[in-house]
């Protein structure tokens, strides 16, 4: 019998004479929450997730509660869950006092757009469930592949300009300023964000993102689809004449992976890095 | 002669006793209605409950804890929220009818409810933190403030020497949707992330998250609204007739249109401050209203706001109950109700609003 199967032994006995510790029935709110809990392998105790939750394949399967931000109480206390796990921009504030009056236990995820928030995530996660060597160990493999990017990054000297453009179905499409999560993941995959005139996701005016010069463009896959592809974006007269469409440079990668800083930003990382600097190698673990 | 006469006025009196006779079961199905929609306010939802122990946790002698949780924190405040909400809305949209003599005339459509938002927009965005301890008591009346204004403005643009077109009142009506639209939008995009969880509170509606402290202020101030513009019935009759006949049977017009509009303005301000923008029940609820009772002021009020809270009831037991586990914003199911009831009213009176 191998060291392993006889720890997951000794981990199920474990489990099975302190049930008291473990939540069975839970309810996570905000799509990194979920993908953590699936990740630390908790993903069947899981009875309802919030809209946002859209990965794992599992987790879209699942009841769906309602937008993080605009919660109600009821339908979740019958739901009957022993934990609530939320993330920070669950909402309004009202209802998750009512959750708390109607006897349930709410557990508050903070909310990093970091590598160290997400490990802090995925550490009272990890809390929550009563799987704290689990949240450490995907804390570290977390860290570990993001420095590996990061050492990687440290061979090459360029730091393309990126633009992170989001449509948001009406107007102008938002750009990603400073203090965002997009912001924070074109640092960490060594590239440079274009805007830095302001903060936060506003609407892009067209001489703006012309002054921005990117040399490349960063959309979620939705985004760049309703553009009509790299053709339709580069047709676009706020970017005809930039550097990225000369060379035809976008990459689209899925938001929730790209934006969420759930617990694959390494995977986000790596592949991102990858596109900015294609003659980039990054040692395997 | 006499015996001409008698028959005739026992007629007429016996004429008018039957108009009250019916007047009277319609107020007394509405407020039947209203009870049976409380009631099942408060037995249905998301966790089953059996009725004994929705009555034992309001009694306060359940021993479940989790239904007295759901039942007293989470439905019953609903319960009152809306049925506050439904009647000053209504009674409202049936005022603002009577006083600008104009079956177009409501809280929503010409932007009193949109005033009021981007006052209670304002104490959140531009405030800030600084008045979060004062809110509850700022929050309804900043919506107070709003409202005032806008119908205030309304008023002037759409009034000219004592008689109110339905197209200036509709104009005016669509410039100051224009104008707290773009202040809404204003303070979207200049408000930090927590404060724009708060501000889709304000523009889809909902009885759900109502801070129960913002509730207490809001509460009094309706029911402040919907009493005192009940008493204004027989002004708004007077009115009906037209300003200078009104002021011929003893009516002092500008101060009654100044009330009037007080209370709009308070009852609508509180309104929003307690769930939002939730549209089109102070256009609907009225003119069913008078096709109960007729136009009668007085009777118009009471049915209004008995109609006005019941059907604000049935829509969010309806909004809590169609997506569970999740829940649509009531204001969706309103306006789903009174688009269609609007394109009838207009179609109805296609000829009269052709001017």
């Amino acid at each position: 019998m191998c060291v392993r199967s006889r720890l997951t032994l000794l981990l199920a006995v474990a489990a099975f004479v302190w049930p008291a510790h473990a939540a069975e029935r839970l309810v996570a709110i905000g799509g990194d929450v979920t993908e953590i809990v699936f990740e630390l392998g908790a993903g069947d105790r899981l009875v309802a997730v919030d809209s946002t939750s859209r990965h794992p394949e599992a987790a879209d399967a699942l009841p769906d509660v309602g937008y993080l931000r605009r919660l109600a109480a009821e339908p979740i206390v019958a739901l009957q869950p022993d934990l609530v796990i939320a993330s920070a921009a669950s909402g309004p504030p009202i209802v998750l006092d009512q959750l708390r009056g109607a006897g349930l236990e709410v557990v508050m995820i903070s909310d990093g757009p970091n590598v160290s928030g997400v490990v802090t995530k995925i550490g009272e996660v990890g809390r929550a469930l009563g799987l704290e060597r689990e949240a450490a160990t995907l804390g570290a493999a977390v860290r570990e592949d993001v420095e590996r990017v990061q050492v990687a990054l440290g061979a090459i000297a360029g730091r393309p300009r990126v633009l992170f453009m989001l449509d948001i179905g009406r107007g102008a499409p938002l750009a990603g300023g400073l203090e965002t999560s997009a912001a924070s993941i074109i640092e960490l995959a060594g590239g440079r964000n274009a805007i830095e005139g302001f903060s936060g996701y506003k609407p892009l005016s067209q001489e703006a993102a012309i002054a921005a010069m990117p040399d490349v463009v960063l959309v979620p896959t939705r985004t760049l689809d309703a553009f009509g592809g790299a053709a339709g974006l580069f047709a676009r007269p706020e970017l005809r004449a930039s550097p990225a469409a000369a060379e035809r440079r976008v990459v689209a990668m899925d938001s929730l992976l790209l934006l969420g800083f759930g617990p694959r930003p390494g995977e986000a990382v790596t592949t991102l890095a990858g596109a900015l600097h294609p003659e980039l190698v990054v040692a395997a673990p | 002669m006499t015996a001409a006469i008698l028959p005739a006025a026992a007629r007429l009196t016996s004429a008018h006793t039957r108009r009250q006779r019916r007047r009277l079961a319609v107020v007394a199905g509405a407020a039947f209605t209203l009870a049976l929609a409380a009631i099942a306010g408060l037995a249905a939802g998301a966790v089953a409950i059996p009725p004994g122990a929705v009555l034992a946790a309001l009694a306060g002698v359940g021993n479940d804890a989790v239904a007295a949780a759901v039942v007293v924190d989470l439905r019953l405040p609903r319960v009152l929220t809306g049925c506050l909400v439904g009647a000053a809305l209504a009674v409202a949209g049936a005022a603002m009818q009577g006083l600008f003599r104009n079956p177009l005339a409501d809280p929503g459509l010409v932007g009193v409810s949109s005033g009021a938002a981007l006052g209670a927009v304002f104490v959140i965005v531009v405030l800030g933190d600084a008045a979060a301890p004062s809110r509850p008591l700022l929050l309804p009346f900043a919506a107070f403030l709003g409202a005032l204004l806008a119908t205030v403005v309304i008023q002037r643009l759409a009034t000219f020497d004592g008689r109110t077109t339905t197209a200036m009142l509709l104009l005016a009506g669509i410039a100051i949707n224009a104008i707290a639209g773009a202040g809404l939008g204003l303070a979207a995009f200049f408000s930090t992330d927590q404060q724009l969880r708060d501000l889709t509170f304000w523009t889809l509606g909902s009885l759900a998250g109502t801070d129960l402290r913002v509730l207490w202020t809001a509460a009094f101030a309706m029911l402040a609204a919907v009493l005192g513009l009940a008493l204004f019935g027989r002004v708004l009759d007077a009115c009906l007739l037209g300003e200078r006949e009104a002021a011929h049977l003893g009516v002092d017009v500008e101060r009654s249109k100044l009330m009037l509009i007080a209370l709009v303005a308070l009852g609508t301000g509180a309104a929003v401050a307690a769930a939002g923008i939730i549209g089109f029940v102070g256009l609907v609820v009225p003119h069913l209203a008078r096709l109960l009772v007729g136009a009668d002021h007085r009777w118009l009020m009471v049915v209004s706001a008995l109609l006005g809270a019941a059907l604000l009831l049935v829509a969010d037991i309806a909004a809590r109950l169609i997506v569970l586990p999740a829940e649509l914003p009531i204001g969706i199911l309103t306006s789903a109700l009174g688009g269609p009831f609007f394109l009838a009213l207009l179609l109805a009176n296609r000829r009269r609003f052709a001017v």
